[in-house]
């Protein structure tokens, strides 16, 4: 019996959902996840990775079909139909890409919204640890983060040179190179650059922010998963860009409050108020 | 009446110095625009292969640190400034837009010839910089306040060059612009043109808006490094944040005006070897206008992590992931005119399907970049280069390609070799998938762009992309083997070897000096393919009208 091409077209752009949808959620591309926000960066990157999947796929088994299937055969002369457009299939075309675009602009703007990118930074009643009244810029506020549990954010200044980034914990006056952070307290981080453009980069919070000499810039998040994890610098910063890195040192808050106490200068005032959790 | 005059009165020079000459014809310029595009491509490519060759290993150990940044620097201006931008613009606009207008030469053929003749020395000058006091080694981007800090000779080399380049290609825009819609011949209407004037014309709309910016950025740049303004210098009180967002709207467009022509070439050749008409002119037509608008619109999404505020995100994602909708039609609609044709697998179809597939992943991995959330952990990574050479190199320079075989046959009066150009076309289709493809990877998984040292996990996978960058070099062999000796070998091509209905087919080949013995035809309906022979009538009053005339006959 022969199975009419309609039906056949069904099955294989159901096939084809199905397949797309199996491989955004099962092919993982990303590196492991180690803060309260990549989990929410995840989902999105596994949606669009299956709706791309769907419209490669798609879009390349239509020219592999059509290559084959309307190719000139030997002996063969002459043109194909005399088609000039279709106009209720290219509306078609139009609105269907239009929906899926606009869906996945309200989906990331609320992905954005939940990684806390969308609150305001420069309202000083919502977060107390700004230090002066200068503008902060960019970002990612801690406010958003803050509803997760009631622990204050751990504050640390970053100044980023060529071609190195220093890390200081005002409560405690520790000055350190690499960035040590307790598992599951909100960090805010307070970044200047002093000479040129760079960018603080942890894939694994899948979080990046430029650190612009003029704009003190605030970068917020929970680590989640215990760990050293790489930070680099993602903006051309001169000779030695590829060399500027350096290691966020994840821990439980136990050997966490063990690392300040046994660093900081002042160790009776201060590491009360950082190791509270 | 014929105005063409006798060769012999010409005083222009004859045979093959008219390509080193001060030359108005548009033919000569387009080619000079094509072969000296070529040449800076080669050089832009050996410094591809030299960063290819640093990234083998994890270590930075093949070029000083300094070197490194200067040759990515190049390899950028040269492949956008000195390849891509005038060959996709200046080279086939110029040859392809008078014939396609039904006109004799371009509207301005003095402008054209300088527009030309600055580009030679800008890319003499901007090689020169290297052997004279180092290039530039702030990236083709130079963002200050790195580029104010660096080595100021090489930055100010860089400026003078670009501002040249970008001088030249405001000249050619207004020029395209005059000549489409001035020079066209009396009886062609606008919606009876070719669907490569249409996206010449919105390129060069792009270009007479957008350059003049990134042209007064430069100078203000330059004012900061040489008489220590402080427009863009935090340390002088100058915000290096503007000097991104005026960067930006020139540069966003910019990948407008190398991918727009792209799409028109494609929409030349693909009906031809598909035996099929253009599939939705009219929506073509207005998609092509909506992506002139909308890219004037998107520019900030480069700098998502810049500290821009959030409505601005929001604005720009919107903006940016809208434009896949006029693009998609596009590539719909290329689709509908490969559906149900009788195609002809040469090397020119080959590389417009392999546009088609590289430029769709380009284009789907660019809307998962415009949204905020996904940008700034892949901002300024791998992931970026390899999104960005999908829809330059995998997007524009595989459409030059398919237009060099397409055309070759009218310019040269002869045709390419069929197998040496399939070998091309795998050889550089199968090397570019696999030096690109797995810099999404290392992107999302760590590696940051520009870097001469990387994190030893990413070793493997760098050395599977070098190898492919090798196979991209190996696969110019037979192009420049098979360019060179058709040009003396190759089988007569006659006047209409693809038996192709657009205007520069109708005249012989090579074209003679002024395009047409007599008047240029008028052609109304450039894609009549599939209408039998005798009911294409040059009376027709329009070209709706002759298309239903083919098609009644057609059922």
């Amino acid at each position: 019996m022969r199975i009419p091409p309609s039906i056949l077209t069904l099955l294989a752009g159901m096939a084809l959902v199905l397949f797309g949808l199996w491989v955004g959620q099962n092919v993982n591309l990303l590196p492991v996840d180690a803060s309260a926000n990549a989990p929410v960066y995840d989902e999105l990157f596994r949606v669009l990775f299956s709706i791309g999947s769907i419209l490669f796929i798609g879009i390349v088994g239509l020219i592999l079909y059509s290559l084959v299937r309307f190719r000139r055969r030997a002996g063969e002369s002459g043109d194909g139909a005399a088609i000039e457009g279709n106009l209720p299939l290219e509306i078609l075309w139009t609105a269907i890409p239009a929906v899926v675009v606009l869906f996945v602009g309200i989906y990331s703007y609320d992905i954005y919204d939940r990684m806390g990118g969308m609150t305001p930074l420069n309202d000083h009643s919502m977060h107390g640890m700004q230090h002066s009244e200068e503008r902060t810029w960019g970002g990612i506020s801690p406010v958003a983060l803050k509803a997760d549990g009631a622990i204050a954010p751990l504050p640390v200044d970053v100044t980023a040179m060529q071609f190195a980034f220093i890390f200081h914990y005002p409560d405690s006056d520790i000055t350190s190179g690499e960035l040590h952070v307790p598992v599951g307290q909100p960090i805010a981080l307070q970044m200047k650059a002093i000479d040129v453009i760079h960018a603080f980069w942890v894939p694994q919070f899948r979080l990046k922010q430029d650190v612009i000499p003029g704009q003190p810039t605030l970068l917020s998040f929970t680590p989640t998963r215990a760990g050293q994890y790489p930070i680099v610098c993602a903006e051309l910063c001169g000779p030695y860009h590829g060399g500027m890195r350096s290691t966020v040192i994840v821990e439980e808050p136990e050997s966490f409050a063990a690392w300040v106490a046994k660093n900081s200068p002042n160790p009776p005032a201060e590491s009360h108020t950082v190791v509270q959790s | 009446m014929t105005l063409s005059l006798n060769p012999s009165e010409s005083l222009q020079p004859q045979g093959w110095l008219r390509y080193l000459s001060f030359s108005t014809d548009h033919k000569v310029i387009g080619l000079q625009y094509i072969v000296c595009g070529f040449l800076f491509y080669l050089i832009g490519g050996a410094l591809a292969g030299a960063i290819r060759t640093e990234l083998v290993t994890p270590l930075s150990d093949f070029l000083p640190r300094e070197t490194y940044n200067e040759v990515l620097t190049l390899h950028g201006t040269v492949m956008i400034f000195l390849w891509i931008v005038p060959v996709v613009n200046g080279g086939f606009g110029n040859y392809l837009i008078p014939f396609y207008v039904g006109a004799r030469d371009m509207a301005f053929p003095r402008l054209n010839a300088v527009a030309f003749w600055l580009i030679p020395p800008a890319g003499i000058l901007l090689i020169s910089s290297y052997f004279i006091t180092g290039a530039a080694q702030s990236g083709w981007t130079a963002y200050p306040p790195l580029s104010i800090t660096t080595p100021a000779t090489g930055q100010i080399i860089w400026i003078l060059s670009v501002l040249l380049l970008g001088g030249s290609s405001i000249f050619g825009g207004i020029n395209f612009i005059a000549t489409i819609l001035k020079l066209r011949r009396p009886g062609l209407g606008l919606m009876q043109l070719p669907m490569y004037c249409w996206a010449m014309l919105g390129t060069s709309i792009l270009v007479v808006l957008s350059t003049p910016v990134l042209a007064g950025t430069l100078v203000l740049l330059s004012f900061d490094i040489i008489a220590h303004t402080g427009f863009f210098n935090p340390a002088l009180g100058g915000n290096a944040v503007v000097y991104q967002h005026l960067f930006w709207f020139y540069s966003h467009p910019a990948v407008y005006i190398m991918v727009l022509p792209a799409f028109g070439l494609v929409s030349e050749i693909l009906p031809v070897h598909a035996r099929k008409p253009l599939f939705g002119y009219t929506t073509m037509v207005y998609s092509i206008m909506a992506i002139v608008f909308l890219g004037l619109i998107v520019w900030a999404h480069h700098m998502f992590t810049s500290g821009t505020p959030p409505w601005m995100r929001l604005f720009f994602t919107i903006a940016t992931a809208f434009i896949a909708v006029p693009t998609g039609i596009k590539f719909f609609n290329w689709l509908a005119t490969l559906w149900g044709g009788k195609i002809s697998l040469n090397t020119a179809m080959l590389f417009c399907c392999g546009f088609i597939v590289n430029f769709v992943f380009g284009g789907i991995t660019g809307v998962a970049l415009a949204q905020v959330p996904f940008d700034i952990h892949v901002h300024d990574t791998y992931f970026v280069v390899g999104h960005f050479h999908y829809i330059v190199y995998g997007g524009t320079v595989f459409v030059i390609f398919a237009s060099i075989y397409h055309w070759y046959p009218k310019v040269t009066g002869r045709m390419l070799n069929e197998p040496l150009g399939q070998l091309h076309f795998w050889l550089t289709f199968v090397g570019f998938n696999l030096c690109f493809a797995p810099q999404h990877w290392l992107g999302l998984n760590g590696m940051p762009r520009r870097v001469a040292e990387y994190d030893p996990q990413f070793t493997l996978i760098n050395q599977f992309s070098s190898a492919g960058a090798l196979l991209m070099a190996i696969s110019t062999f037979p192009f420049l083997i098979n360019v060179v000796m058709s040009a003396f070998n190759g089988a007569p091509a006659g006047d209409n070897p693809w038996n192709a209905l657009t205007p520069e087919w109708l005249t012989s080949s090579p074209p003679p000096v002024e395009n047409w013995h007599g008047e240029p035809p008028l052609v109304h309906e450039p894609y009549g393919y599939g209408v039998a022979p005798g009911q294409l009538s040059l009376e027709a009053s329009s070209g709706r009208d002759l298309w239903n005339l083919g098609q009644g006959d057609q059922r």
